[in-house]
């Protein structure tokens, strides 16, 4: 019996650190997963490893990132927004439909996210003021903007403005997009660790009585996170269009915003709000694109690539629920 | 000695049931007032009522001898007068400090950005001035023990304006040994001399333990006032348990 105790103190000392570390430090797992499929990819496929690829990479998490930035600040909240990966497709073709009326491009880009904030103060305040679940709400935005996307661009895609620095800084420029992505990561995980607003957004999603009970005005926090999310969305589809140089209505989507919320999951954020990072989100994005870009490079079709972002969901999920039930034990 | 807090013939009907009938209660500077009842006997109500979240019907209430009516609970805590509801008020996932400091943030100037370090700071000297023991105040609440969260709770109400403060079961569903940690925090606040404390319980030994006063509350009245040095655990279980034995004709009915 005793011998047993002394046994288990010695393990916990040992491997205690190390575990303490990797249980305190929310996004720690995750980077270790992804550097470890990172090594698999560049030691398995030679045309892994050079800055072309990391280009594509970067290419295919950037709009995962940017939207999965505001999906995590939602989901911390306690909400989600399904309307965002449309949101995504809309903004590029608000933004020309300024533009053709001869508004300035740095300024119909702005209006561009104005609408876009617009939109998701529409459905912050739906959920607020009446009550309903953010699934609900957002799932009629969802087909509506989609509705209005295929409207304001007849189903087609039209070419990007071409010329100009608007155009450049906004995403045709080479790497101008990864930039923006870690711009936003920056902010946005600023905006939830340093500031009175981030603290609110976790109250909000961790006990919405306590906030209210407290003082906060718990409705006005979550509206002005629908309005992030979906401007973040607009934004992220306006980089992504000015990079290929087209505006395609088939852009973003439901696609869009399940990999965003698969991020944000994968990176260590609770379905039922409360707790985050938008670092994590960002890893989770980092990761997802290493997979589907490994796997085409190795010829392994798209549709497997499902199978795996499904496993790594359910994995990262179940790896959330362990880990808390860890975080508790390490810290008796 | 001008009571902190005065009920005077307060009543309150919620449709044909009457809550509250003429009460009267008071609580003095350094006194802790145990409030114990049966469930459904009012108890919530008269707490509710002292908090501004309900409105009497009739008779009125004295704060610092003064008549006030209480509009909301805002008000009421901009005089002063703190609760420690039974539902903690806590955010788990957030750490103590943070949700010591919850909506009354310390930031930079002119960069609104958090003051963690200050916070830290201002949490362990709050939790070490009512002698509360937490090993870190970095820990998320939702890793300590139900006394110690139902401790945190309460050294947040404790702010240095507070003159009233107004705990529902602090008590209920805690250890001994958790219990003890929360009486022994009562016995300090009253130390400090200038908070009234009302406490709402079920255990009767902690409330004569602690308590300089018990009144109780039947069926919406105030039926027994005394200091705790002149009753017992005995005839506190006898009155309150009296009515509902099974040799007792059933009481008159609270609809009337």
């Amino acid at each position: 019996m005793g011998d047993q105790a002394v046994a288990r103190g010695a393990r916990h000392d040992i491997g205690g650190v190390a575990l303490r570390a990797l249980v305190r430090q929310k996004e720690l797992s995750i980077l270790l997963v992804t550097i470890a499929v990172a090594i698999y990819f560049v030691t398995s496929n030679s045309r892994f490893a050079n800055a072309e690829n990391y280009h594509t990479i970067a290419q295919y998490f950037a709009p995962w990132a940017i939207v999965a930035a505001g999906e995590v600040m939602l989901l911390i909240c306690g909400e989600i927004d399904l309307s965002a990966g449309f949101v995504f497709t809309l903004a590029p073709f608000v933004l020309t439909s300024f533009a053709d009326n001869g508004v300035p491009l740095i300024l119909a880009l702005l209006l561009a996210l104005l609408v876009c904030a617009a939109i998701g103060t529409v459905n912050g305040l739906i959920r607020t003021r009446f009550n309903i679940p953010s699934f609900i709400v957002t799932l009629g935005m969802y087909f509506l903007i989609e509705g209005v996307s295929l409207l304001m661009s007849n189903g087609a895609p039209v070419s990007a403005p071409s010329s100009g620095w608007v155009v450049g800084v906004f995403g045709h420029q080479r790497w101008s997009e990864l930039i923006w992505v870690v711009v936003v990561i920056v902010i946005m995980q600023i905006v939830l660790t340093a500031t009175r607003f981030g603290i609110y957004t976790q109250a909000v999603g961790g006990n919405p009585v306590a906030a209210a009970e407290s003082g906060v005005r718990t409705n006005v926090v979550k509206i002005v996170n629908f309005a992030i999310c979906s401007t973040l969305a607009g934004f992220g589809g306006i980089l992504d269009g000015m990079r290929t140089g087209s505006f395609d209505p088939t852009n973003g989507g439901a696609t869009t915003m399940f990999l965003a919320v698969a991020s944000a999951v994968i990176g260590g954020t609770a379905l039922l709000g409360g707790s985050g990072t938008v670092v994590g989100a960002l890893l989770g994005a980092v990761l997802l694109g290493i997979v589907f870009d490994g796997f085409n490079i190795q010829g392994i079709s798209a549709n497997s690539f499902d199978v795996v972002l499904g496993i790594a969901i359910l994995v990262a999920m179940l790896l959330n629920v362990y880990l808390s039930v860890l975080r508790k034990r390490v810290s008796q | 000695m001008t009571p902190v807090v005065q009920a005077e013939h307060v009543s309150k009907r919620f449709g044909p049931v009457r809550a509250l009938r003429d009460v009267n209660l008071s609580v003095n500077k350094g006194e802790i007032l145990g409030l114990i009842g049966d469930n459904g006997a009012g108890k919530s109500t008269l707490i509710k009522i002292l908090t501004g979240y309900h409105q009497p019907d009739g008779g009125r209430l004295l704060f610092d001898g003064q008549e006030v009516s209480l509009r909301s609970v805002v008000h009421a805590r901009s005089l002063g007068i703190e609760t420690v509801y039974q539902d903690l008020a806590l955010v788990n996932d957030l750490p103590v400090y943070l949700n010591l400091h919850l909506n009354k943030e310390m930031v930079h100037r002119p960069l609104p950005f958090l003051r963690r370090k200050e916070m830290r700071r201002t949490a362990r000297e709050a939790l070490d001035r009512i002698g509360i023991d937490i090993p870190s105040v970095t820990a998320p609440v939702g890793q300590l023990s139900g006394g110690q969260r139902q401790a945190i709770a309460v050294a947040r109400s404790v702010t240095s304006d507070a003159r009233v403060l107004l705990l529902d079961e602090p008590l209920a569903a805690m250890g001994a040994k958790e219990g003890g940690l929360i009486l022994r925090l009562l016995a300090t606040l009253k130390e400090r001399g200038d908070l009234a404390i009302i406490l709402i319980a079920h255990n009767y030994s902690q409330v004569v333990d602690v308590c300089d006063r018990v009144n109780l509350l039947q069926h919406g009245e105030i039926t027994f006032d005394r200091a705790s040095k002149d009753t017992s655990v005995a005839e506190l279980l006898e009155l309150v348990h009296a009515e509902y034995r099974l040799d007792s004709t059933p009481r008159h009915s609270d609809r009337r």
